[in-house]
Formats: C-alpha cells, structure tokens, sequence
C-alpha cells in the first residue's frame, strides 16, 4: 500500500476540530464544480446556497427554527445510540407527541389557562415516551430488535394522525379537509422575537443540548450509557442493568422526540395535520452521528443540516435550480464529513509499513 | 471569493429583501411572480401543469415577467418558510399550489400587504389572498357517462386519495353521469390515503380489476393505473394531464388541468393594478378543465361524452340536481331541488351506487 | 381448479410487491453477514430504477437497462465503501448519506425521462409449465427480475452455509479480529459484499420502473428500502426467513387493498397498517429464543475494521 492509515493511538484533538473544516472546503470545491456543470456561475451559487441563509434578513430566525427539532431530537438520539439502543423510529414518537399534546390542545380548545401549554408539552413527551415504550418492551422482553420495532411504528404513527385528523378531530368548520382547528393562542408557543417565528421550543432545545451535556459527561447515568454501549460485558459485570438501560435511552429519545413534535405543531404549523413532520425524526439520526454523538456536536451539526436545507430552497428560487439539488449537496457535505473525521484517529502515510522489531 | 463581489451580493440580497418587504420592485425591472408546487415540476400531474401554467404566463407577457418556482415544498412548517422568502425575493404575486399551504399563505400574506397570494383549491381569503379552483367534478360527470356506455360488466374501479370533498363531489358526480346511461352502474372504491404513490395506485388498480371493475378512474396524480389498465386489457381515464403516452390503448380521456389563461390574467391584473382578492371555481366553461381528446371509444359513444360537455359549458346540465340518495338510500337532494356551491364544497356522503366507506 | 383461480392475480400481485423487497434485502443480508450495515438501500434502489429506466428507454433494449441498474447500484455501494472500509466512516451516518444523496441524483437525472412510458418487462413462459393450471402462471410465468429473486435467494443461502467461501464471510461478520489474525482479507471481502448488496439494490429499483409501474418518478421507491432493511433484522439473517417476511409484508399489503374493495367498515387507515403491525407481531414471535438470533447475528455488525497487526 504506498497510502496507508496509521493509528495514532488517540484522539487528535487539532484534527477534532479541523476535520469539520477540511470536510468544508473540500464540499465547497466539488459543490463549486457540480454548480459549473448544471451551468450556473460557481461563486454566485456557493454564496447563495452556504452565506445567503446566513445574512439574508429574517433567514437566522428561519434557521434556528427549521435546526431546533434536529437538535432536540438528535441530542436524545445521540445518547441512545451511544448506548447501542438503535431508536430509528423517532419519527413515530414525534408523530405520537404531536398528538398527544395537540389533542390536549383540542379537547380543553376554550381554556384560557396559562397552564394548557405546560401541559401540552408534558403531554408531548409522554406521548413519544409511550411510543417509544413499545419497542423498548419488546426488546426487554421479547429480544426483538428495536431496530425494526421503532421503525414498523413509524408508520403506524403516520397512519393514526392521518384516521384522527380525517375523522373524528377533523376541523368541523374545515370544509371536509384533513386538518385539525387552529391551535387557539393560548396553545401556541410564544414567540421569542416579534416578527419571526422563533418560539419557545428553540430555546428549550439549547438547554436541553446543555442538560444533555451534562448528563453525558458529569453524571453516573451518562457513564453507564457510554460504558453499555462500548463494553456491554465491563457493563454487565459493573452491575449497570442493560435493561433498565436499554428503557433510559428510548425513553430519553421518545421523551425529547415527542417535545419536538409538540414543539412544532403548537408552534410553526399551528395545528394538526397529515405533514407535521417532514422527515425530522430521520433526518436526526444523521445529525446525531455527524454531532458524533455528543449533544454540542449535536447542536452543530442540526444547525449545519437546517442551513443546506435553507440555501437549497434559496438554490431554487435565486438560482432556478431543481430541488434535488438540496439532497445532493447534502449527500456531498455529509460524505466529505463523515470521510474526513478518519483523521482524528489515524494518520495518512506514504510508503510500506515498516517491519516492528520484535520486542 | 473576491471580498468586492461577497459585498456587492451581500448589499444586493439586504437591498431586494428591503424593497421585497414593502411589495415594491425597482422600476425597471420585470415583474416577478412566484409560484410553490407541492411536488416535483417531474410529476407529469398536479405540479406540471401548474408549471406549464406558468411557462404560458412567461410566454405571453414576455421581458416584462421574470418567474420563480420553488417544487417539493412539503405541506407543514417548511412551506411559510418558502412562501416568506418568496415575498422577501421581491415577487409581487405567489401562487400557492396546493390547500395545505392555506394557513402559511395567510400568514405570509398578513406581513407582505402589498404582495398579492392566490391559493388553490383553499378557502380562506384577505385582501390580499385570493383563491382559485376548479370543478374538476364537471369532467368526471363526463368521465362517468362513458363509464356508463362502454362498461360491460357495470363496476368502475375507482381509486382516491384523501376523503376530501373535492375527492367526494368527483366521485358523486362520476356516478351521476354514468347513471344517466346505466342506471345499475357501480364504483368500487379504494382510497391510498395519498395523492401520489405510483406503487399504491398500480396496486389499488389491480385489486379493483381483479374484483371486476372494467373501467379505472383515478383522483390520484401518477399514470400508474392507467398503464395497469393498459396491461389487463381493460380502459381508464387519466387525470391532471394527458396520459395517452402511458396507455395509447386504454385511456378513453383525461381531465387536463389548464391554467394558462388564469396565470397570465392574474399576473398582468397584478401588474397593471388592477387584481382585486376574489374566488374563482372555475370549470368546463371558462376553460380551465379541458379534457383530452376522446380515444379508445366507437364514435357513438364520443358523440355522447362531447354532448355531456356540451351541455355542461351551456349549463343545461346540472350534476347535483335532486333527486340524489346517498349510499343508505337516505335522501340528499329533493327532487326538482339542486346544491348551491357551498352544499357541493362541504360534501360528505358518498351517493347511492358508490361502494367504498367515508370516514366520518 | 376454477375454484380458486380467482386466487391467481392476487397471489400474482402479491409475488409483484414482494419481488423489490426480496432482492434488495438478499443483498443486504450478504452485507450485513459480513459485518456490515448499509442503511442506503433506498438511495442505492432510486439511482437503480432511474438508471435502468434511461437505459431501456434510449437503447429500447431492457435487459441493458437492467444490466445498467445492477451497476448503478453497485456505483454507488462502491462510494459507500470506500467511506466505511476505507475511510473507517461510521457506517449508520454513511448510509443514510448515500440514501439522500441517491434520491437526489435520481430526481436530477430523472428529470429528462418525466413523462415517457417504456414496455413492461416481458415474462418469460417456460414451455408447457407455464400451461399448468393455478400454478403455471404463478410460478412459470414471471419476467426475469422475478425469478432472479428466487434464484439470488437460493444462491445466496448456497453461498454462505455450503461453501467455504461463505463460512470466511460470515467468520469475517462474526469477528473480524480473528477473522484477519487467520490471514482473510476482512477489507475485500466486506468490500465484495457491499458491491452485491449494491447489485441487488440496483436489480430491485430495476423491478420499480421497468415491471411494477413502468416509468420514472421521483421517490418511487416509497421508502420500500426501509422495508427491506427491517426484514433483514425480520429474518434473523437466514435466508429462508427472508422470503418469509418480503412475502408476509407483500402480501398483507396486497391482501389489504383487496379487503378494503370489498366494502368492510374498516378505515383504510386501520387496514394499512396491518403490515407493519404483522411484521412487528411475527419479529416478536421469533425473537424469542435468543439464542437462535444469537447464532445467526454476525457480532461485528456495524463496527468498523482497521488491520493493527
């Protein structure tokens, strides 16, 4: 081999910081060639899908609002998975707190209790909890893989929201459309900023990154997640119950995905419809990995995500590009991101390995 | 990148929003409309003839006009984005395509009062919102008294999308035309629960021959059933465009969507000052349903369905004109009675002859 | 026989919506044997369909069109490889790169082929068989993609449990370590697998828009590919097993289309969901003896490899 890996033996802490950069600008060069290809002047497209979310006026807001449910869902994602429990179904959990709180929304539609809202939320979570307690349950008891599980009740979910928002909490005012009423205000997330729509649940997804955080690093609960999932023996010998983990990490995943489903319809959508959801739960199993697993990253990671989604719809409308564009410049990002981070770990060789003396 | 170019982008972007906000464009620039499709222009249903739409407006109105569209724009949080950043691009009229972008249409508008919205197939409006429709029920009418003369065994597959009363009043009148020829006939119903899944709808399409439907009509979007039917030997009807290519053999005719006429008259009424916020459903008449030419069919049979539309566009005609039951046999429309729009916009029963539930 | 000829196009569609489902999870039950999990099936199905569609309609030759989808898929299996046996990238994030990315480039090419139509894969009577009632138009008479399925299947069952060559990749699957310490080349043949699961990936998209709707359009995969991926966990990583969850999930999908024609008050809601419900249901039924799953899932499953020694 004239190129070889050679492990470093530990975590470069310059390359944990740089690969990200690296990943960058080698996205920028290919996304500047594949620009030239589909015939648009590269400089203007680079600045129109990556800066333009950026500074355009009113994007920030937009930003952190389309990042805010990757990021709460991706922080309890990234601990589960640190724990070796495979939640692929958050998406069924947000559909399930969305409707969870959302029901409550609609059920007390009258109140004018500052306490609905609480509710709502606590509701929300407990909805994705319950959701995600299935396969937890079955994977306790039954052996069987969440993996599959938490993904078959995804669907579930989608079919139940489209039968109650079709049928009985269809909107009776509605004109026969599949949609709940409209949220009244007390239901509805306040808004931070007058003007935008950057509400309530953005910032309880930062301080989630920051509990997150601490969680992972500081407590006992943390370390056993990590420990459970790197070495489930150590684990099992340490007296950690691989069980009772395995209920923690869904639930954590279930709780926060629930928050965000609830987060979203009493917030931007306002109500209960069939497209609460476009595609978040799976969307935050990437920015749960590519946050590599750790709720900082995390929060990286889903405001990178919610920014090529924004400069892809800033693609299609300044530039007239198609809105596969979108996916493709996310596919590049994400390889030149997930191909570079090997150089935290190992470092790039010319020439053949050198014979180790015996020792 | 150069710094002058990056500043010059970044002064230019800050410049549009600030004159997008007040709903103005520099004098001399063209007039920009925006248009939000909620699936791909590639559809070749729903989407693509809203482009072709629009493709039309460019042609007739020329420099003048510059358009934008933004395709796959899913219903939900992401689609006020979208419209918002339309209305800060400096358009000056957004057409939003689809009835789940009603309530972020409203929205956007209620920031944006000097940009103009036109929604389709919604139903809220402001002075600055109108909406738009079409009576997609008045081809089906037709559709059906084909069904009527040119199925033998009696039983049209129907396959629908969404309990809508758009989906509703489509079938109800289906049925309505076929029983003016074949007072027996039947529609077998299966909903996908979805507007476009080629798989389903191919799906849906073989369960509904096999259970003895001669005849497929579609309220979903892809040409999936018709190339089914296509294959089983059997006819159908295709729907939003013309699928002749998919199934040369089997489709008898399609409802084509035709928005040409529409955008450009809005668009130059947005232009010159003169769009007022209004409701326009409009049908055979006006122009905006067309149907495709009639194939597959004896030349009886076509004389039949051009007298149908005829009869529509002159309004001898009328669909929903009593006496109507509904599936239990319970009366919906007295004799000698007819709906208004409104009792046709709300419809949710299915009429006598249709087998199939409707979630209630 | 008439008594139950009625059966035949339903058992007919069943075999249509199973086929895509059987072959891209064929593949992916070879890749994950190896050790390796690739969630791009999706991706790597859409690129196939779109290929093979493009290909048939310009050339008019469908069997170039599948050859085309086969190396479509394998394309880009062959980027996903790179990334996670090379580059040591983490194979869950990978694949659900790859998954984007291919419907991306999908929908881009595909943009050029809206609207066209191509003939639908012809079936292939064998003679005299296929004149066998009930069971000669089910089982002889199929178009190639069909029995490819079958034939894969049985392949790769052959492949694994009765040849040496097998019995190295699963050791590679189970424990790479030891696996590399013995002299295998863990690397290449975790590489060989991938490039299949891309293949059969590639064939199944194939199946998408050249038999089942033959046309293109985007996302016409329908998330069939997450399907797929669960019947690989479905069926334990045996092969019989395998044919039992793409049928059980193609045919409750069909079966419940037919039962909602027939007019029962049942929301269609509630009917759709009986195929998930059932794979769900049947999954825990089996799962049950754990040591079974543990005989058959290859430990190494995810983790990357990088030869120390």
């Amino acid at each position: 081999m004239l190129l070889r890996l050679e492990p470093r033996g530990h975590h470069s802490i310059f390359w944990t910081y740089a690969s990200p950069l690296v990943a960058l600008a080698l996205t920028l060069l290919t996304s500047a060639l594949v620009f030239e290809i589909l015939g648009r002047d590269p400089e203007l497209a680079l600045y129109t899908f990556f800066i333009k979310p950026l500074v355009s006026p009113g994007s920030l807001p937009e930003l952190l609002v389309k990042a805010s449910p990757l990021i709460l869902i991706g922080t309890g994602l990234s601990l589960g998975f640190r724990a070796n429990v495979w939640n692929i179904g958050a998406e069924g959990q947000y559909t399930l707190g969305a409707l969870a709180g959302g029901g409550l929304a609609l059920l007390f539609y009258d109140s004018t209790s500052p306490l609905l809202l609480p509710a709502m939320i606590v509701a929300g979570a407990l909805g994705g909890m319950a959701w995600a307690a299935i396969p937890a349950f079955l994977r306790t008891h039954f052996n069987a893989s969440e993996i599959l599980t938490s993904l078959m009740l995804t669907y579930v979910a989608q079919l139940i929201l489209i039968y109650l928002v079709t049928g009985p909490w269809r909107d009776p005012e509605g004109y026969g459309f599949p949609q709940s009423r409209m949220f009244s205000d007390t239901a509805t997330m306040p808004i931070l900023v007058s003007g935008t729509r950057l509400h309530l649940g953005v910032l309880i997804a930062f301080i989630v990154v920051l509990l997150g955080w601490g969680l992972l690093g500081k407590s006992l609960v943390g370390f056993q997640l990590k420990v459970v999932g790197q070495a489930p023996r150590a684990a099992r010998y340490a007296g950690f119950s691989d069980k009772g983990l395995v209920w923690l990490a869904m639930m954590l995943g279930g709780g926060l995905a629930g928050a965000a489903g609830l987060f979203e319809v009493a917030g931007p959508v306002g109500q209960l419809t069939p497209q609460i959801s476009p595609g978040y739960g799976f969307t935050a199993i990437i920015v749960a990995f590519l946050g590599r697993l750790h709720p900082v990253g995390v929060l990286f990671a889903g405001l990178l995500l919610a920014l090529s989604y924004l400069g892809g719809d800033a693609a299609q409308i300044d530039l007239g590009l198609p809105s596969a564009v979108t996916n493709i410049f996310q596919g590049i990002l994400l390889f030149f991101l997930l191909g570079s981070d090997i150089l935290i770990l190992y470092r790039l060789r010319l020439g053949r390995r050198r014979e180790q003396p015996a020792s | 990148m150069r710094r002058r170019t990056f500043t010059k982008l970044l002064g230019a972007t800050a410049a549009t929003a600030a004159l997008g906000r007040f709903g103005l464009a520099r004098a001399d620039e063209p007039f920009k409309a925006g248009f939000v499709y909620v699936g791909p222009v590639a559809d070749f249903g729903w989407s693509h003839q809203h482009d072709l739409g629009r493709q039309a407006a460019v042609k007739a109105l020329g420099d003048k006009l510059k358009t934008t569209y933004v395709e796959s724009v899913k219903e939900g949080p992401d689609s006020e984005r979208v419209i918002r950043e339309l209305a800060t691009a400096g358009n000056g009229i957004i057409f939003t395509t689809s009835f789940g972008f009603m309530n972020p249409t409203i929205k956007v508008a209620k920031q944006f009062p000097k940009v103009k919205f036109e929604h389709a197939t919604g139903y809220k409006r402001a002075d600055n919102v109108a909406t738009y429709n079409i009576r997609f029920y008045e081809g089906r009418y037709v559709q059906g008294v084909i069904a009527g003369k040119m199925s033998k065994s009696g039983v049209v597959g129907y396959i629908g999308s969404v309990p809508i009363p758009e989906v509703v009043m489509g079938m109800n009148a289906f049925i309505r035309g076929m029983h003016t020829v074949n007072p027996q006939g039947k529609i077998k119903l299966v909903w996908i629960n979805g507007w476009y899944d080629p798989g389903k709808e191919s799906d849906a399409a073989k369960a509904l021959i096999d259970q003895g439907a001669d005849i497929i009509a579609q309220h979903t979007d892809s040409a999936a059933p018709l190339q089914v039917a296509e294959q089983r030997g059997v006819k159908g009807f295709g729907q939003a465009s013309d699928m002749i290519k998919f199934a040369p053999k089997a489709q008898l005719t399609s409802s084509v969507d035709h928005w040409d006429e529409y955008y450009t008259q809005r668009i130059q009424a947005a232009m010159d000052g003169s769009w007022k916020t209004q409701d326009i459903w409009g049908g055979l008449k006006i122009g905006m349903l067309h149907m495709a030419p009639w194939t597959n069919m004896p030349d009886d049979v076509a004389q039949a369905a051009q007298a149908a539309q005829n009869g529509i566009e002159d309004g001898s005609i009328v669909i929903f004109k009593g006496p109507i039951n509904d599936q239990s046999g319970k009366v919906k429309v007295a004799d000698g009675a007819q709906l208004s729009d409104d009792d046709i916009l709300g419809m949710n029963w299915l009429a006598e002859g249709i087998e199939g539930t409707l979630p209630q | 026989m008439s008594g139950v000829s009625w059966l035949v196009p339903v058992i007919l569609s069943v075999i249509s919506a199973s086929t895509p489902l059987l072959l891209a999870a064929t593949g992916e039950l070879v890749t994950e044997k190896s050790g390796v999990l690739n969630l791009g099936i999706e991706g790597m199905m859409l690129l196939g369909a779109i290929i093979g569609f493009a290909v048939t309609l310009t050339t008019g030759s469908a069997i170039l069109g599948i050859i085309a989808a086969a190396g479509a898929g394998i394309a880009m299996a062959f980027v996903f490889g790179v990334l996670t046996l090379l580059l040591l990238a983490n194979q869950v994030a990978a694949g659900l790169a790859l998954t984007i990315f291919g419907t991306g480039l999908s929908a881009l090419i595909g943009k050029s082929f809206v609207g066209n139509a191509v003939p639908v894969l012809p079936k292939l009577n064998l003679p005299i068989l296929s004149s066998l009632p009930f069971i000669g138009p089910i089982l002889f008479q199929q178009d190639a993609l069909v029995y490819a399925s079958f034939l894969l299947l049985v392949l790769v069952g052959w492949f694994l449990y009765r040849t040496h060559a097998g019995l190295v990749l699963r050791a590679v699957g189970d424990s790479h370590e030891a696996a590399h310490a013995i002299g295998y080349p863990v690397i290449a043949i975790r590489f060989g697998a991938v490039l299949f699961g891309g293949m059969t990936s590639g064939l199944a998209g194939a199946y998408m828009s050249l038999v089942y709707t033959p046309m293109w359009a985007e996302n016409m995969t329908a998330g069939r590919g997450w399907i797929a991926l669960a019947l690989v966990v479905f069926s334990t990583w045996r092969p019989a097993r395998l044919l039992l969850g793409a049928y059980l999930f193609g045919g409750i999908s069909i079966l419940q289309i037919y039962v909602q024609s027939m007019g029962l008050p049942i929301p269609s809601q509630f009917l759709s969901m009986l195929p998930y419900l059932a794979t769900v249901l049947v999954l825990v039924l089996i799962s049950r003896d754990r040591s079974r799953i543990r005989l058959n899932a290859p430990a190494c499953l995810g983790r990357p490899f990088h030869a120390t020694g």
